[in-house]
């Protein structure tokens, strides 16, 4: 294929042809094209099918607002859906497909859907698949999706990086066209921090695509100055292809810079870049967008904008066609003919809808004033035009203009409610703009390019002395006020056959009709009930006619119907864009213990324990599954000696004078008591006198406590002792710091664990039973002088310590324990085989204390002291929480051994059906007891405590299974506790 | 949204953990008659305005301060940041000064 469109001039470098595939036919452009404009360039006007009908569909714009030309672009993994073949950088190589159709594009099997278009109107969803119920899931949602939907995701993993980035400003400019680069001029040349981000890859908007001069020189020759000078300053940050997307608080704006997607390769550099953009003040100069009118098959490829195609022509140099009509309501149109005339193109004719003298003199071209174009002819193109006055004019390209809509979307990203202008026939920005945004050009209504140039100057000058800069350099060329004449004209009446608003999502003037009819006369109604505006371009194009026709109908002004709220995205932002580098194994940032390498090289399994990765279990040669680790982890703990790094709960470290005080405060029982050189087991509160979390606090000295947290609540147990110091106590002497990973923990429990230390602690340390008991604390040294903490409490039920060093010595203490415990066959444990000693020791752990339960439903309710202030005990006595019948924490087993208990099993007293009436209680935590030889479980049993020895049953619906279970004391092991203490 | 510390000048909003109204500084007194009632209302009644609202927020990414921000729910401006700390010592002092 050649290039058969292609015109004369342009802003394309001729030097070189691009070469690149569309549908696997390999085609020629030129760098600085667009992919709409190469394509249009070589005669390949069909370049998609309609959402709905299946309508054959050509470019209609030539920028963001396109409704029609979505195309997927790369291969494999790298492709991606819905790209707008109008922003798509023509390079070396492209790829891209068309979408939306079964079989190729030119026999799209499913433009059958187009004969039954009667059939297929607004609500047709809804309306004909309510009934029956049960086909919706199995026929008719299957059909739909497999019908619907555009592109098509590649469904492998997206090989390419995203970033993301904060960046600051005095200024932003929101828009390089020319209000956009006389702001930015302005506050550059007045020493301003300014960011200019526009969303083309050549700066200059409309000037780029019009004929219009300043002082003397082409617009697109003065954007480029303007552009060299702005790159020559230090202070200002000229941003291409990026996309201010949306309008957040306090001048904050979501950027999406698209750094690599023009080039065949990222070759490792970002794709795209997500900024978060702090400015001080904003000048949102985001131009206008072009809308058509409705009229008879309005939806042809040839039928474009007239703005765009006069971009084609006078930017890249070309044209849909040989022989071209216009039709507009407006003057901006007749310059569209001119355009294209002197460009060579012949333009058969220029219908005005207003019935007035012709604008300009077009050789060839017939002018027909009040008319308009009722029907087109053509298939996959254009044949002719029919008018209202019944004349057939053949063309090959047909440029509608309907007018210009100012693009206020960011203005209205914080509620803005945008004013209808009767001159324009558009809504402009109202008086409710986000605070600091100010707006200049046509996006504010100034139309024309000499108001575009001084309100840029003028109103960025504004910001600057709003900030304390004084303006200088804000004089711009001389340049004209073209004419811009407009009368309101949204669809033509005389039209018999369907007549398109929203090109994306086949919306035509009768379902806008229908849903008045039926109804759905809100704005905001008639979106979701035609889905008009909704998709990739949210209606840029199609919202004004939609609502004009809408307000027709309805007998209302256009002003009183409103507009649907603009929010965030301006234009689709990716997802991996959002995601940015949070994604696998990144989506979270992870924590490794201080014994992570040794438990690495020493055949640990992972499990994530908040953010923490932790040993589950060691596995040893010949063992097949994780039981086998897990119960000889156990048994040989119990037997002699293991070890565990339990570095992961929180440590809080609090001193002061009050420090005493304020834990009596933070803890339901009571610490100010506590014993220098002593433990305690703490039990919190929430106000509302759940139980919060538990651990044990030692105090170290007079006015220095260590406090210990479970893993999960670490954070959020420090988050609320700096709430109750700083709100709740804000005259107590006492300070906190996290230590969590200041201190690497290890557990050594078991019968064995005293003469492995022994080994490890300096001698001039006792730790014999009489100097160091069961709940003692204490500083000491260890491998010959490196400083410790020791505590005597115990988890496990054995005769326990956990000793704690600084976090760097935390790899070696791992190693130096199991060193030492090697001729006691020590053994490294994880958390599975602490699990399983926890549940015979009949410990808590957030499975019972889930938010739900009370002390007293755990049997600490002694603990909670009603003598002292503290958080959640006025409310934790409350009738219903202190309940004598209440679920108590009890033991389980089952009544035949060799079952399995199954945790979350509710519990339904025997000879009682399994319903939620009869519900007693539920099992939560479960485990094969290896010490014991049968499954044991710990959970919530209606007054419990009083029914030891009952059998009752468990009952799991969701297993479908059900057993009898006896109720025991849940501390299966030791009850006595004489083992902790020997 | 930005959030003018008041040690630390304006940092993103990101930085900051949300609680809720700063009516929770007014912690009942556990003693008082009616101390059930009062720590009811304390635990569960909050206003929902449509307009300023005084809330805590917390810099847990940055120097663990608890504000108090008085914060327009509506537009989302911010007319005033003071350290918790501060208006917790505040009422205790005019609660003294009431005895």
């Amino acid at each position: 294929m050649t290039q058969v469109n292609r015109l004369p001039g342009g802003l394309v470098d001729r030097s070189e042809e691009v070469k690149f595939q569309f549908n696997d036919k390999w085609m020629r452009g030129y760098p600085g094209d667009t992919l709409a404009s190469a394509l249009m360039a070589n005669g390949q006007l069909l370049v998609g099918r309609s959402f709905k009908y299946h309508r054959p569909r050509g470019v209609f714009t030539a920028g963001s607002e396109e409704p029609n030309a979505l195309v997927q672009l790369r291969r494999r993994a790298e492709q991606e859906p819905n790209t707008r073949a109008t922003m798509i950088e023509l390079f070396e190589g492209l790829y891209a497909t068309s979408q939306n159709h079964r079989g190729s594009l030119e026999f799209d099997l499913l433009a059958i859907n187009d004969f039954f278009a009667p059939f297929l109107s607004a609500g047709f969803y809804y309306k004909t698949f309510m009934w029956p119920k049960a086909f919706w899931e199995k026929l008719y949602e299957p059909i739909i999706r497999s019908a619907a939907g555009l592109g098509r995701l590649s469904m492998k993993e997206d090989p390419d990086s995203y970033d993301k980035g904060f960046l600051h400003c005095d200024l932003l400019v929101i828009g390089a066209g020319p209000a956009g680069l006389a702001a930015a001029l302005t506050a550059g040349r007045s020493g301003a921090r300014v960011i200019l981000a526009d969303e083309d890859f050549r700066p200059g908007g409309r000037l780029n695509a019009e004929t219009l001069e300043l002082g003397g020189m082409a617009g697109h020759a003065w954007a480029e100055e303007a552009v060299k000078e702005l790159a020559e300053m230090d202070n200002v940050r000229l941003m291409s292809r990026t996309t201010v997307y949306g309008a957040y608080d306090h001048g904050i704006y979501g950027v999406l810079e698209r750094c690599t997607d023009h080039l065949r390769d990222s070759n490792g550099k970002p794709r795209q870049i997500l900024w978060r953009i702090y400015s001080k003040r904003a000048v949102l100069a985001a131009g206008a967008t072009e809308r058509p009118i409705a009229f008879g098959n309005n939806d042809r490829p040839g039928i474009l904008l007239a703005g765009a195609m006069r971009a084609y022509a006078n930017r890249y140099a070309v044209a849909p066609g040989k022989q071209i009509a216009v039709f507009t309501n407006n003057d901006d149109g007749w310059r569209t003919a001119a355009d294209l005339y002197a460009k060579g193109v012949e333009i058969t004719t220029v219908v005005d809808s207003r019935d007035k003298p012709a604008l300009l003199n077009i050789p060839g071209a017939r002018h027909f004033g009040g008319q308009a174009v009722m029907d087109t002819v053509g298939r996959a193109g254009m044949k002719s035009i029919q008018l209202t006055n019944g004349q057939v004019i053949p063309c090959d390209g047909l440029a509608v203009s309907g007018g210009w809509n100012p693009n206020v979307h960011l203005t209205c990203h914080q509620r803005g409610r945008p004013e209808w202008r009767e001159d324009l026939c558009a809504f402009v920005p109202g008086s409710d703009l986000p605070p600091g945004m100010v707006v200049a050009g046509a996006a504010n209504g100034a139309m024309t390019l000499a108001a575009a140039l001084s309100e840029g100057a003028v109103k960025a000058s504004a910001q600057l002395e709003d900030l304390g800069i004084k303006p200088k350099g804000g004089e711009m060329p001389q340049a004209e006020d073209e004419p811009r004449d407009c009368a309101a004209f949204w669809h033509v009446k005389q039209s018999k056959n369907r007549a398109w608003v929203d090109l994306q999502n086949d919306v035509t003037v009768k379902d806008v009709k229908l849903a008045n009819t039926e109804g759905f006369r809100s704005v905001e109604l008639l979106k979701r009930y035609t889905t008009m505006g909704m998709a990739t371009d949210q209606g840029k194009t199609s919202n004004i006619a939609g609502l004009a026709i809408l307000a027709e109908e309805a007998g209302k002004t256009i002003p009183e119907v409103g507009t649907t709220i603009f929010r965030p995205p301006y234009t689709p932002v990716p997802l991996g864009a959002l995601a940015g580098r949070a994604r696998g194994k990144d989506f979270r940032p992870y924590r490794l213990t201080p014994s992570h390498k040794w438990t690495e090289e020493n055949g640990a399994s992972f499990v994530t324990v908040g953010n923490w990765l932790r040993a589950e279990w060691y596995t040893q040669p010949g063992e097949k599954g994780w039981r086998d680790s897990v119960d000889r982890e156990v048994l040989q703990t119990r037997k002699s000696v293991g070890i565990c790094d339990v570095t992961t709960l929180g440590k809080i470290d609090i001193q002061g004078k009050d420090a005493g005080a304020f834990l009596d405060m933070v803890y339901a029982n009571t610490f100010s008591t506590l014993k220098v050189g002593r433990v305690r087991y703490g039990l919190m509160l929430r106000e509302d006198g759940i139980c919060y979390d538990d651990g044990t606090t030692a105090r170290m000295g007079e006015d220095h406590y260590v406090m210990t947290t479970t893993t999960a609540n670490a954070v959020l147990v420090f988050r609320r002792m700096e709430f109750v110091r700083q709100c709740l106590c804000p005259d107590m002497d006492v300070h906190l710091i996290s230590t969590t990973d200041g201190w690497a923990q290890f557990a050594v429990a078991g019968p064995k664990s005293r003469d492995l230390l022994r080994k490890v602690i300096d001698r001039d340390h006792d730790i014999s039973n009489d100097a160091f008991p069961f709940m003692a604390c204490g500083h000491v040294t260890v491998c010959g002088g490196t400083p410790a903490r020791l505590f005597r409490i115990s988890f496990s039920g054995e005769l326990a310590f956990e000793i704690a060093v600084p976090a760097r010595y935390g790899n070696s203490m791992m190693a130096v324990l199991n060193e030492a415990g090697k001729e006691f066959d020590a053994v490294p444990y994880g958390t599975e085989a602490l699990g399983v000693m926890r549940i015979e020791k009949g410990h808590c752990t957030g499975n019972e204390l889930n938010g739900q339960t009370t002390a007293h439903n755990i049997g600490l309710g002694k603990m909670v002291s009603q003598k002292k202030a503290c958080i959640g005990n006025v409310l934790s006595q409350r009738p219903e929480m202190i309940r004598e019948d209440a679920v108590r924490l009890v033991g389980f087993r089952p009544v035949d051994r060799s079952r399995k208990l199954i945790a979350g099993s509710h519990f339904i007293t025997k000879g009682d059906t399994a319903s939620m009436a009869n519900d007693q209680g539920w099992m939560t935590s479960v485990a094969y007891s290896p010490n014991l030889g049968y499954s044991i479980g710990l959970g919530f049993l209606k007054e419990g405590q009083n029914r030891m020895g009952e059998i009752v049953r468990a009952v799991s619906p969701i297993h479908n299974t059900e057993m009898e279970v006896e109720v025991v004391s849940p501390h299966f092991i030791d009850p006595e506790g004489e083992r902790l203490r020997g | 949204m930005i959030i003018d510390h008041p040690l630390l000048g304006p940092r993103d909003a990101a930085e900051f953990v949300y609680l809720g109204d700063a009516s929770l500084i007014d912690r009942p007194d556990w003693q008082a008659p009616d101390a059930m009632e009062k720590f009811h209302a304390y635990g569960y009644l909050r206003d929902n305005p449509a307009g300023e609202h005084q809330e805590l927020w917390y810099h847990e990414q940055g120097d663990r301060s608890w504000l108090v921000v008085t914060r327009d729910t509506v537009t989302h401006t911010i007319t005033k940041v003071e350290l918790a700390r501060d208006v917790a010592r505040g009422k205790t002092k005019a609660r003294g000064r009431g005895k």
